[in-house]
């Protein structure tokens, strides 16, 4: 990652960094503002069905967490889709953001159209098309069938992502190495690929809340496995259980404790 | 793509392919272009023999397991009544929460019981609308037998044993009830509503939710007019549709809801709102400021169905457990969670007796379930409660599009 | 070996487009033609009529979905870039876990993300309840139910997909090249129009394709946030297809809506000149 290094040198505009500092916290500030409220009604000692009005204080939730054991499944089967759905797609679609990035070949323009239209077909669309196919080929609907789509949608954002960075990286550097004696799969594991791994691990987060938010295609090809969005959308009908605030809380939570590690590893690396 | 019309090319595509299931991958190419090229089959359904049915059901046979499909939050979490039929007659079942949505619902199921596969459910429930019927008129519900359904017989209410959507209940039997009406927020509506003028008042623009499901509104706009629906013609639903069109180009209508109007009502982004029954009182429950009304110009009565899907593997046993929730103490169990109206009326003396013998907080709630309008109509308010309209599929294409044009511009 | 390298990378999105888009597209395709019901059946009669009629009745909300997902484009790109542009240039070594931050709502189910912004944003709720109390705001201001809030949604949904490949363009960005910039006497904007933001244009492009497309086709934000007049085709599209069981009009409606994005795209990188800045990026 040779350009990951900061300014050495920062003539003016000092000011300009830290107000945009400050924004960058707002943005990320607002983005989570919904789970802020989604966390309390996790505490939310509620007497009826439904979880909108604040009445009271309880810890309730959190040590009946697993009691909806259909809710825990749901859970495990969402991450479980989204981990292999992430890995299929990120591999294969880097490959084709390295196809399209750096070579010209027959087909590319075509390949270009089919990114491009994963992309825009409507998830309904997607959902009911995909559900026809795999009934007319007698495919039982279950975790491959959710798996394979996900990778479905997901592939082009990886591409997307992918095909950005690689587009305007030098090629003379993998020239280079290849002239220095490093064989093809040498080259692209010393210099390829650290190169694209912004956009490779980008896409890859991309691809994984994708995999772990989508509602639409999901609900035509789970065939009876159910994913975390599926079993809250039902629920919404009668109102949704504060053990759905805790898990969502606890995603969020171990998510964040990531995040502080990473940061906390990061300085100890500078210093 | 000229060869795909070819009627020999077509023949042999959608013939059983099982020398080509060795790959997958062609397999799969190949069944996605027959299904372009013949297009979706229509498979419209006779009404059943007497002697078909008989014939069906003769060659079924009890295999001790069931698969019950149904709406989330339609089941005591610890699913007591189940468990307990599983003891009572040693048949072992598999709850699943899957039917979010009748429409999306449908959506997903129609593909696969056209090319008749099995949905993998034994029961499923429905509501009763547009898409219970196409289930129906496509033959994709097994005609019951009602030599089997001693309970259903006797403790039914008679409403629910006759419904104009399904009648002599040949396909289905109903697993709760709700009303639609009229929903508001006490804090900002001081006068009782009663009249559904309410909705089209001016005293109320930009506050007034309306359903955005066409049979719904529909029902709505020809109440308002004086019109039962269930005998409604043509020329009623243009006039219902100006009606409520007028609604809207006054700004009265704030948005056209689905379930979300509960939610808006009771934290008073709306005022009024058509609303259905079992959503008010639990929010009642709740100790939030919304009231129900059925009009008095009338209201609707939807009912959740359960029906047996063409290709369910247990239909013995699902015939079982559909006649086990008739049984008026078990009916009372479901309805005591699930707050709605229960298709067995001998269910109010039982939890006014529970009501008797509980004490604190259950006892009040109990009391106020078995007071409830909502919970228990009396003659008076299911006089004044209207079906849906059955349309055909010629009625659907002309329905459909003056309301849809309404809540979808 | 070399010549076989592009096409062996690929290979397997090739077969996975091929089998999972591809065949049933034709078969959308093929739909989008027929003519009947779902109960007496469809049947092929090439009548492409279906797709003028789908456009004679739904050219509004078409209209209506290019320019929502135009307006929550634009602001996500404005609202987008700097921040971007703050994590590649002065994130230090702690890029990755800003872009982790930024995601992390959207690992938390959309369904609770709505809720929770329909609490904060109810017309009495916790902020304008609060606003209105203290006579800042009219009695019946009101965000929820009004074309604001659904391009507001659709900005705060598909944003860190304009950040993301933005950031992913800007990152490479050598700082070395800017400070050079500043050497021969640019000035901060000069340095950032002339160097950094057409080095960051295939991220801008990847970026608004990225969101664009998905938020002109969104039913979701719209169902759940707006009120009468903002229906956008996604919906429309639904209803067709689960309601009316009109697998024609759905179709047709599908491909007309993928074409006009399309030739949208098409004409947008052009104006860009996407292809050349490619090339000059990659030089």
């Amino acid at each position: 990652m040779s350009a990951a290094t900061t300014l050495t040198r920062r003539p003016r505009g000092r000011f300009g960094d830290r107000l945009l500092h400050a924004y960058t916290w707002l943005i990320i500030v607002w983005l989570s503002s919904p789970i802020a409220v989604m966390i309390l009604f996790g505490f939310n000692d509620k007497k009826s069905k439904s979880n909108t009005s604040w009445q009271g204080f309880t810890l309730r939730w959190y040590q009946q967490l697993f009691d909806i054991s259909d809710l825990t499944t749901a859970l495990k089967n969402s991450l479980t889709v989204a981990v292999a759905s992430t890995l299929i797609t990120v591999v294969i679609g880097t490959m084709l953001g390295l196809a399209l990035g750096r070579h010209r070949f027959r087909g590319r323009g075509v390949t270009n159209f089919l990114v491009f239209a994963a992309i825009s077909t409507p998830e309904l669309v997607m959902g009911a098309s995909l559900l026809s196919l795999f009934v007319s080929a007698n495919l039982p609907r279950d975790a491959l069938t959710i798996i394979i789509a996900h990778v479905l949608f997901s592939l082009s954002f990886v591409t997307v992502t992918v095909r950005a960075r690689v587009i305007t990286l030098d090629p003379s550097l993998e020239e280079a190495a290849r002239d220095l004696g490093a064989t093809a799969w040498g080259t692209f594991r010393q210099v390829t690929l650290p190169a694209v791994l912004p956009g490779v691990l980008s896409g890859g987060m991309l691809a994984f809340a994708l995999s772990i938010d989508d509602y639409v295609v999901t609900s035509f090809v789970n065939g009876s496995t159910v994913t975390f969005p599926l079993w809250i959308i039902g629920s919404v009908k009668t109102g949704i259980p504060p053990q759905v605030n805790v898990m969502g809380t606890l995603i969020f939570g171990i998510g964040v404790l990531i995040a502080v590690a990473n940061a906390v590893a990061a300085r100890r690396r500078r210093t | 793509m000229s060869h795909l019309h070819d009627p020999a090319f077509l023949r042999g595509m959608t013939q059983p392919r099982t020398r080509r299931e060795a790959f997958r991958i062609a397999g799969l190419s190949a069944a996605g272009l027959a299904l372009a090229a013949c297009g979706v089959q229509g498979q419209k359904a006779a009404p059943p023999k007497a002697d078909a049915v008989k014939d069906y059901w003769s060659q079924q046979t009890k295999h001790g397991r069931v698969v019950f499909a149904n709406w989330p939050e339609y089941m005591p979490e610890d699913q007591a009544p189940l468990k307990k039929f599983q003891s009572e007659t040693g048949i072992s079942y598999q709850y699943k929460e899957v039917i979010q949505e009748n429409a999306e619902f449908f959506g997903k199921a129609d593909p696969v019981l056209r090319a008749g596969q099995s949905l993998g459910y034994d029961i499923v429930v429905m509501t009763n609308g547009v898409q219970l019927q196409h289930m129906i008129q496509l033959g994709y519900c097994v005609a019951l037998d009602h030599s089997k359904l001693p309970n259903f017989a006797a403790n039914a209410g008679e409403a629910y044993k006759n419904r104009a959507y399904d009648p002599g209940s040949t396909y289905t039997i109903p697993y709760t009830s709700g009303v639609t009406g009229i929903a508001y927020n006490t804090k900002y509506v001081k006068d009782d509503i009663t009249s559904i003028e309410a909705l089209f008042d001016p005293k109320y623009k930009g506050r007034v939710g309306m359903m955005g499901d066409a049979q719904e509104i529909a029902n709505f706009g020809m109440i308002a007019l004086g019109v039962n629906p269930e005998k409604s013609t043509e020329a009623d639903w243009k006039k219902a549709g100006e009606k409520l069109k007028a609604q809207r180009d006054a700004g009265i209508v704030r948005k056209y809801y689905d379930q979300s109007y509960i939610d808006a009502v009771s934290k008073g982004d709306i005022w009024v709102s058509m609303a259905w029954s079992g959503d008010v009182f639990q929010r009642q429950l709740a100790g939030e400021p919304v009231k129900f009304v059925v009009p008095e110009e009338g209201g609707t009565i939807w009912t959740d169905n359960m029906l047996i899907p063409k290709g369910a593997a247990n239909p013995v046993d699902a015939l079982m457990l559909m006649d086990f929730l008739y049984q008026p103490a078990v009916a009372a169990e479901l309805d005591e969670f699930i707050q709605y109206v229960t298709p067995v009326p001998g269910v109010q003396d039982i939890l006014k007796e529970k009501a008797a013998k509980a004490t604190g907080e259950d006892k009040k709630a109990l009391e106020q379930m078995v007071a409830s309008p909502l919970m228990f109509p009396s003659e008076a308010d299911y006089a004044k409660l209207h079906t849906y309209t059955t349309l055909s599929t010629q009625q659907e294409q002309v329905f459909n599009p003056i309301f849809q044009s309404i809540t979808q511009a | 070996m070399k010549r076989l390298t592009p096409y062996l990378l690929a290979l397997p999105s090739w077969m996975w487009l091929a089998v999972f888009l591809v065949v049933p597209m034709a078969a959308m395709a093929s739909v989008s033609l027929q003519t009947g019901n779902a109960i007496d059946g469809f049947a092929m009669t090439f009548s492409f009529s279906n797709y003028a009629d789908a456009l004679g009745r739904y050219s509004t909300q078409l209209v209506r979905s290019l320019w929502y997902g135009g307006l929550a484009t634009v602001a996500m790109l404005v609202i987008g870039y700097p921040v971007a542009y703050w994590i590649a240039f002065k994130g230090g070594s702690r890029k990755s876990v800003y872009l982790f931050l930024l995601l992390l709502p959207f690992f938390v189910s959309f369904v609770l993300r709505t809720i929770s912004w329909g609490f904060l944003l109810a017309d009495d709720g916790v902020v304008f309840g609060t606003l209105k109390g203290w006579g800042l705001l009219p009695a019946d201001f009101h965000v929820l139910a009004t074309t604001v809030a659904v391009v507001g949604g659709l900005t705060y949904n598909f944003l860190p997909f304009m950040i993301l490949p933005i950031y992913v363009a800007l990152e490479r960005v050598d700082p070395r090249v800017v400070e050079a910039a500043y050497d021969l006497y640019a000035s901060r904007t000069a340095a950032f129009r002339r160097v950094v933001l057409p080095l960051s244009l295939p991220g801008v492009f990847a970026g608004v394709l990225m969101t664009f497309v998905p938020a002109t086709a969104d039913p979701v934000n719209a169902q759940v946030l707006g009120g009468t007049g903002n229906t956008m085709i996604g919906n429309i599209i639904q209803t067709e297809y689960l309601t009316n069981l009109n697998y024609p009009t759905a179709s047709a409606l599908s491909f007309t809506l993928m074409a006009v994005l399309l030739i949208g795209i098409f004409i947008y990188a052009r104006a860009l000149g996407t292809e050349n800045v490619l090339e000059a990026a990659a030089r």
